[in-house]
């Protein structure tokens, strides 16, 4: 193997010339950050709402819930992105016309966010489904017993217990978002990936400018697993297997 | 606007054999995903400190990683190795279509690793001294008393995983393999037709893993009945 080792390649100037090279790291880093927070929270949100409506009993809305998350799980999420950046516009004039009057990175950033934050969605509508269905049934009967409404049923008895013990795989959902937020370099947005092969492509130091990527990933995995594990023992419910 | 789904129509061909290169990197990927796997799993469980740790590393690497990241790694990296075991002069250049199946294997394996794990920690203690007081060795035990147990307990679980790589595979349009979204995106460039193709493309894809999700659901209903 013949490869011209450089760990120094970070502190060489760009192309551009307004700065060293590890400043791209840091912007594709912020990008990262910034699609996956607001997805974040657009997939809690959306996703909570979707898997609580599958467990009522309105049939018609456990149906919307149903297909909503058959339709994002069985479409790739690559081809999801496309058609959000490519497709969706096209049948919405108005939102064409500020994606192409607009700064790129604003139109990738749209996209990206709703694609991933919709995508995550229909996973997390599953988890909590799942989350609700494990209560016993005793647990409603009970809040309809002492007089709440349904809503007050879910507000105050079923959703605080099914969030405590789906923590563990909402941080699996969590980290596998950060990580499908690299799939955004398909549309053109520099997040994290897309900044480590352009400084391959630059210096050809892929190695280095790889490593680099890797090493930050691995580190945001790690700590969105241990504040994933303080929150879970924070909330943990007394009685319960690691509770307290 | 107009929407014209004759380019659709008129690119069939290049369409299927696109598909044809994702069912085949799928399948290679999945099986070869599957004895890798199987291989980790066994030296997961491993006694063996050293061995255990090494592949728990590698495990826990590959699954804090973004796919695309491990596809541009391997891109990378495969020329490089290929080039240092045959001695040639340049890195060996393999292509795109080999290098997405070997990444791929290898990327998988750390998944069905975790699914095998699962199936071989489901599987009372009790057989495994059964089979040591048989008289089996190990590999014995392994072989035929142990995994084919686990490999049954875990087929939903593995079915799913391969529909999940089904839909996976389509990232080798990063490094431009021509997969079945790769063809539709020529396609799609060449003709100014992003919509239809891409409409189309996600029709395909939503129709197969739909169906395939079902089949595995009611399968899971079958099996989970002879417990």
């Amino acid at each position: 193997m013949n490869y011209n080792w450089n760990w120094g390649v970070f502190f060489q100037q760009t192309p551009d010339g307004d700065g060293a090279y590890w400043e791209w790291i840091l912007a594709g880093f912020y990008w990262t950050l910034a699609v996956s927070g607001v997805a974040w929270i657009i997939a809690m949100v959306v996703g909570a709402a979707v898997g609580t409506v599958r467990t009522t009993d309105k049939l018609w809305m456990v149906r919307l819930g149903n297909a909503w998350v058959e339709i994002f799980r069985n479409i790739p999420l690559l081809v999801q992105m496309f058609l959000w950046y490519f497709v969706i516009p096209e049948f919405i004039p108005p939102l064409k016309n500020w994606m192409i009057s607009t700064e790129p990175i604003y139109a990738q950033y749209l996209a990206a966010v709703l694609c991933l934050g919709l995508f995550t969605s229909a996973r997390i509508a599953e988890q909590v489904r799942a989350g609700i269905q494990s209560l016993s049934r005793g647990q409603r009967n009970a809040g309809m017993a002492v007089g709440l409404t349904q809503p007050q049923v879910y507000r105050y008895v079923l959703l605080p217990m099914a969030f405590r013990i789906i923590i563990p795989p909402l941080t699996s959902e969590t980290m596998n978002l950060i990580k499908n937020s690299s799939i955004a370099l398909t549309i053109g947005l520099a997040e994290l990936t897309f900044r480590s092969r352009e400084i391959g492509e630059y210096t050809f130091n892929f190695f280095e400018a790889f490593t680099a990527a890797t090493v930050i990933y691995i580190v945001v995995a790690m700590t969105a697993n241990r504040v994933m594990a303080y929150v879970e023992r924070r909330v943990a419910v007394p009685g319960y297997i690691g509770g307290k | 606007m107009n929407l014209d789904f004759s380019v659709v129509l008129n690119s069939l061909p290049y369409l299927w054999k696109g598909m044809q290169y994702t069912l085949q990197l799928t399948a290679t990927s999945a099986v070869g995903g599957l004895f890798f796997g199987t291989l980790l799993a066994l030296a997961r469980l491993s006694s063996n400190k050293v061995l255990s740790n090494v592949a728990a590393g590698y495990v826990n690497l590959m699954r804090s990683i973004p796919l695309v990241l491990v596809i541009f790694w391997f891109f990378f990296l495969v020329p490089l190795i290929a080039q240092g075991v045959t001695g040639a002069e340049r890195p060996l250049q393999i292509g795109a279509e080999r290098t997405a199946m070997i990444t791929f294997i290898l990327f998988e394996a750390a998944y069905f690793c975790e699914i095998m794990r699962a199936g071989i920690q489901s599987i009372p203690r009790g057989q495994v001294y059964s089979a040591y007081a048989l008289g089996l060795t190990y590999s014995q035990s392994m072989r035929l008393v142990i995994l084919p147990q686990a490999f049954r307990n875990m087929i939903p679980v593995l079915l799913t995983q391969t529909i999940i790589l089904f839909q996976d595979t389509s990232l080798v349009y990063v490094i431009s393999a021509t997969d079945f979204v790769g063809a539709a995106s020529k396609i799609a460039q060449r003709d100014s037709r992003l919509v239809e193709m891409y409409l189309f493309v996600a029709a395909v894809y939503f129709v197969l893993c739909y169906t395939l999700s079902y089949m595995v659901k009611r399968m899971q209903k079958k099996i989970a009945v002879i417990r």
